[in-house]
């Protein structure tokens, strides 16, 4: 396996008058190849500024990162934001092709790679309607298949089922897994809930807050394809639940008492 | 009390038929309510007016309004006057609205330009236009292209704003978005940009038409010999009240027709709200 994504130091600092606030602080960590990553740890533990600055959306204040370009032409990340990350005012089929539209793919390219993940998600039948007249799961779907239509080199996830009920969390988590599987891409997934990082990763990531570090590491050896199932019987996942939740309850219990 | 509920037991698909029978009674019943205002209040004007308990020299009868309408129908007058006065609109309108967007979107986009330009556009919207309008006229004259200027400016105000306001309140995660996907300058303006902040730009567009009217009729009353502000002006001063209210009426038709024009072009441009 090859390395996709080198972190040097990556450190973020916050500056305001009176305030500093250390968001991340000396991130190194390589992630290879196909990995699923999952960064899992309390809020304002910097897990989204860290996916910011990876998806250049922010610069670090020191550090450095790289990601290996492996195919001309593609990009190098592409996101899948929160469900009000879909433009409202462009149909589905305007979403998922949004990416290859911005690069100026060719039109046969970009008709067939969208009609191709429009059908891998369900939306086939939507591709004409407008986010408003979509469930908020729907509209989770139309921000995957917009990520995986532009076909970037990384993925980088921002807590993109957070806002669904359980079901369809659930029914998202396994419908990605599956097109994970088929692409194979390396993925970034932050997300606040065990459960989810149990399931989705390959290892997760456990991080600290203020200032925002990783503190463990955790690899998932459990085989794919997963189910809930597998993961809620498994003792050793329940092991991990367990350590995990302590990990994340002193977290929240040290932000609170007084320094 | 006790038979009713025995009804209720015996069949709930009945009862509730019932139910929605008597909503669509009362929904029919606001319908006709709305309708009834305007005619009730017609009706009483004209018993009023012809009983004698009001003036019929200030408040002819509505049906000798509508004849007087007829009349300067048939004359051509009417139209002579509805001609000038929409073209009047019409440009003045073109001619607030297009520099005001275009300049609402680059203070939108450019947050120089928008600390720059706005102090100027707060100082001036205040004044009303037609207390520029001596200045206006020593600009550009007594011929058409004051009026056209007066109602232009009167319209740029809240369009400009309402474009500004419509480009920064573009909520952050679609620039996100727009920049991830790798969107060039061009294509956020036509992706993001503009179709993002034209809800907002055309409520001012609407405010913007609702303005140009009141403007017109005032500008004309102060300086102009024919248009609808002319017509209810002179009729006034000639004491020629059915006349008058005959403009009085063309602007209120024009009103209503200019707001479900735009409100249609609105549904057309929006289809995703």
């Amino acid at each position: 396996m090859s390395t996709k994504i080198v972190m040097n130091n990556l450190t973020k600092v916050f500056y305001k008058k009176d305030a500093k606030v250390t968001a991340l602080e000396n991130i190194s960590m390589n992630i290879e190849d196909g990995e699923f990553i999952c960064l899992l740890g309390p809020s304002g533990c910097g897990k989204t500024t860290l996916l910011r600055i990876l998806a250049e959306l922010e610069k670090p204040s020191a550090g450095s990162f790289a990601i290996t370009r492996e195919k001309d032409g593609r990009p190098l990340q592409s996101m899948v934001f929160q469900e009000r990350g879909v433009i409202p005012w462009l149909t589905v089929e305007g979403n998922v092709s949004f990416g290859l539209k911005m690069r100026r793919t060719p039109d046969v390219v970009t008709k067939e790679r969208t009609a191709y993940y429009l059908k891998k998600t369900g939306l086939e039948k939507f591709s004409g309607l407008y986010p408003r007249e979509l469930s908020g799961g729907m509209k989770q779907r139309v921000s995957i298949a917009r990520a995986f239509a532009n076909d970037p080199e990384i993925l980088l996830m921002d807590e993109p089922f957070a806002a669904l009920d359980e079901q369809n969390k659930f029914i998202l988590q396994e419908e990605l897994l599956t097109i994970w599987a088929e692409t194979k891409k390396t993925v970034l997934f932050i997300t606040h809930s065990i459960d989810e990082a149990l399931l989705l990763s390959d290892r997760i990531l456990l991080m600290s807050a203020q200032p925002g570090r990783i503190v463990k590491e955790i690899h998932i050896q459990s085989p794919r394809p997963r189910t809930m199932e597998q993961i809620r019987s498994d003792p050793e996942m329940a092991a991990h639940f367990v350590s995990v939740w302590n990990h994340l309850q002193n977290e929240v219990q040290q932000s609170r008492s007084p320094i | 009390m006790i038979h009713r509920a025995k009804e209720i037991r015996d069949d709930p698909v009945q009862m509730e038929r019932q139910e929605w029978k008597q909503r669509q009674r009362q929904h029919r019943l606001k319908q006709a309510l709305t309708v009834s205002s305007p005619i009730f209040l017609l009706l009483l004007w004209e018993c009023f007016s012809r009983m004698g308990w009001i003036d019929a020299r200030f408040f002819p009868p509505p049906s000798a309004i509508l004849f007087t309408f007829w009349e300067l129908g048939q004359s051509g007058e009417l139209f002579h006057h509805i001609g000038i006065s929409l073209f009047r609109i019409a440009s003045g309108f073109l001619l607030g609205v297009i520099p005001a967007v275009v300049i609402g979107l680059f203070m939108g986009l450019y947050s120089p330009a928008r600390h720059f330009l706005s102090p100027l556009i707060m100082a001036v919207m205040p004044i009303p236009t037609l207390a520029l309008l001596p200045i206006i006229i020593i600009m550009f004259g007594v011929g058409e292209v004051s009026k056209i200027v007066t109602i232009a400016g009167s319209v740029f105000f809240p369009v400009v704003i309402n474009t500004v306001a419509g480009v920064t309140n573009i909520d952050r995660i679609y620039l996100d978005v727009a920049k991830n996907y790798g969107a060039g300058s061009r294509q956020f303006f036509f992706k993001i940009a503009l179709p993002g902040s034209l809800p907002v730009m055309l409520e001012g567009i609407q405010m913007g038409q609702a303005i140009a009217l009141l403007t017109i009729v005032a500008a004309e009353m102060m300086g102009a010999n024919s248009g609808i502000g002319y017509l209810i002006w002179t009729s006034y001063k000639a004491f020629l009240l059915k006349e008058m209210y005959v403009g009085l009426i063309v602007i209120s038709f024009f009103g209503y027709l200019f707001s479900v024009l735009l409100r249609g072009l609105q549904v057309k441009l929006l289809p995703w709200r």
